[in-house]
């Protein structure tokens, strides 16, 4: 697996801050830069948002495609399930 | 239907299982579609062949996001009812005069000139590929895109229209995108690829606009109106953006499709990266402008930009797609060499022109010159500064420079010839070719490249300047030309100078 470097960028509002924090604690090995309006994290080889993680952060059922709301740009091939988006090069 | 029979069903849809996400993307691009028998399907979609690409089994299309036309509209109508509900509030609240200084509101006059028509135009180009690939998955993709395309151009037009209550420079832009002469650079790109076939439409635009380059238009540049306290552009710019990675998975997903189909497309493939590649690392010169120039607060270089979203990103990119034996474009060797000289020689171009540009322009503050400087320690002080000042020195004596004469445009790319030769910032880059007897000339080894590959199709480009010479844009002297653009007084000329300067000065109290 690849160790290029991949990223995800979210819009800074409050729908999308319980996003960001379960992006920061799940993946560790990330890099997360704040610009005017905007969050963009990055990572070397990978990057997961995981669904129960956003839940347990917003305490209601969330759906993975909610991200549709706030996503800005991202790098890398997705794989979207039900529970989780996973970014990645191969 | 009886009562019963609605209770057996309803029960019936209950025990069901949900489909799954992966299940419910099948059954809309797999089921829903069907072979044509009356007519062959190579009569129903004359296009998908013709350029070469061989595709073996449709059914190799995936799209990563699997959206479906209800999870679509769903979205998107939550993403409008956000956009309207901001754009409202912008309005009541006269947002305008939160901006950080009028000469940013030019940018925008150049994003609702320059690259909302180009919207517009995708919304048509992605309507035309939808129809002329015959696989499901990507029709579904192409449809939801054209959409999406017509969205950005409808809420951008919207947008903008408050400012133009204010400002000059707004009221005529699609008759200017029609007939001004730097508005040939982005109308010529998108008339470029909207007239090639769907597979390079869609390599042009998904790939390599979308993926490679797009993410600096829209990340620095939208941010950067974040941080300039525009409301209004940063909603409708983030909100198009959230389609835009829809958009780019779609770009990567039709490259990687196209490559595993069959051996003999990787050929074809890498020529129209390396030729879209240079086309829109070109067009990209009026963003490069826009964040160096025409932001009086800054979020990051045209040069920071394009290291962390090309080098490092796009790098990444390539590297990924080495596996089936694409290598990065050809020239972007040039283009890191170009990333110290890009703006200031754009920004020199519209200064020099601008009596004849819907855009103001003006010589950067003392504290603007020295960002510059910082930001571009290698080229600025030397070989830009002494530039300003001069023409500053000029203005202050009541001598404001105008260049009287009209530039020479490369056939290609269609910008003046004013790029220097990338290891030679003090020499202006010449190429030339010669078709059938006639010359043509071009600003950059990539521009020529391209008129090489397809010298037919480019011999026939609208240029600007030959138009004028032609007698073909109102007469032939400039009061007539800019008459015949739709371009008034107080429209164009020094920033200094300008109407929209002197209203804001009122507006905001420092007369």
């Amino acid at each position: 697996m690849s160790d290029a470097p991949v990223f995800i960028a979210l819009q800074a509002t409050d729908d999308m801050r319980p996003v960001i924090e379960a992006i920061e604690a799940d993946n560790p090995h990330a890099t997360v830069n704040h610009y005017p309006a905007m969050v963009k994290i990055d990572a070397p080889g990978r990057l997961s948002i995981l669904r129960a993680s956003v839940e347990e952060r917003i305490g209601r059922t969330w759906d993975v495609q909610e991200l549709q709301l706030g996503l800005i740009s991202l790098a890398g091939h997705i794989d979207e399930t039900e529970d989780a988006f996973v970014l990645a090069w191969q | 239907m009886t009562t019963a029979t609605a209770t057996a069903m309803a029960a019936r849809e209950a025990a069901r299982p949900k489909l799954s996400l992966k299940d419910k993307y099948a059954v809309l691009t797999r089921d829903l579609g069907w072979d044509t028998t009356y007519q062959p399907m190579d009569k129903v979609f004359p296009h998908d062949k013709f350029e070469g690409i061989v595709i073996h089994d449709w059914n190799g299309w995936e799209d990563p996001f699997r959206l479906t036309m209800d999870a679509y509209w769903k979205f998107q109508s939550e993403k409008e009812r956000k956009l309207y509900a901001i754009i409202d509030a912008f309005q009541q609240n006269n947002g305008q005069l939160n901006v950080s200084d009028a000469r940013y509101v030019n940018a925008l006059k150049l994003f609702l000139t320059g690259v909302s028509p180009l919207e517009y135009a995708a919304h048509r180009g992605f309507a035309m590929a939808g129809r002329s690939l015959r696989g499901v998955g990507a029709r579904v993709a192409c449809q939801m895109q054209s959409i999406d395309e017509l969205r950005h151009c409808q809420t951008q037009i919207h947008t903008i229209s408050h400012y133009n209550k204010f400002f000059n420079g707004f009221s005529d832009w699609r008759h200017l995108h029609d007939r001004l002469w730097y508005l040939s650079v982005p109308k010529s790109y998108f008339e470029d690829a909207m007239t090639a076939g769907p597979f390079e439409f869609i390599t042009a635009i998904s790939f390599s606009f979308e993926y490679v380059l797009t993410n600096l238009l829209f990340m620095p540049f939208m941010s950067g109106a974040a941080y300039n306290g525009d409301m209004a552009t940063v909603t409708f710019g983030f909100s198009a953006q959230s389609d835009e990675s829809r958009h780019m998975t779609l770009g990567l997903e039709v490259v990687k499709f196209m490559l595993e189909q069959d051996p003999a497309n990787l050929p074809i493939i890498q020529k129209w990266i390396d030729k879209w590649f240079w086309r829109g690392y070109r067009l990209l010169t009026l963003v490069a402008m826009m964040m160096d120039y025409m932001c009086p607060k800054r979020v990051m270089s045209w040069k920071e930009a394009w290291e962390i979203y090309f080098e490092q990103n796009g790098g990444a990119l390539f590297k990924d797609l080495a596996r089936y034996g694409i290598r990065m474009p050809k020239y972007h060797e040039q283009a890191a060499k170009e990333k110290d000289h890009l703006s200031h020689i754009a920004w020199g171009i519209f200064y020099n022109f601008n009596h004849a540009a819907a855009i103001h322009t003006w010589v950067p503050e003392p504290n603007e010159l020295d960002w510059l400087a910082q930001k571009y320690p290698d080229s600025f002080d030397q070989h830009y500064r002494p530039r300003f000042d001069y023409w500053k020195q000029q203005h202050d004596a009541g001598q404001r420079w105008t260049n009287p004469g009209l530039p020479m445009l490369c056939q290609i790319c269609q910008i003046p010839m004013a790029f220097t030769e990338p290891d030679d910032p003090t020499q202006v880059c010449y190429r030339h070719a010669e078709h059938n007897g006639e010359h043509y000339h071009f600003c950059s080894d990539g521009c020529r490249d391209v008129f090489l590959g397809e010298p037919e199709k480019y011999v026939q480009s609208w240029l600007p300047v030959h138009q004028i010479f032609q007698g073909n844009c109102g007469g032939a002297t400039l009061p007539e030309v800019l008459d015949w653009y739709h371009l008034k007084p107080e429209d164009r000329g020094d920033y200094a100078d300008s109407q929209d300067r002197a209203n804001w000065q009122r507006w905001t109290g420092h007369e």
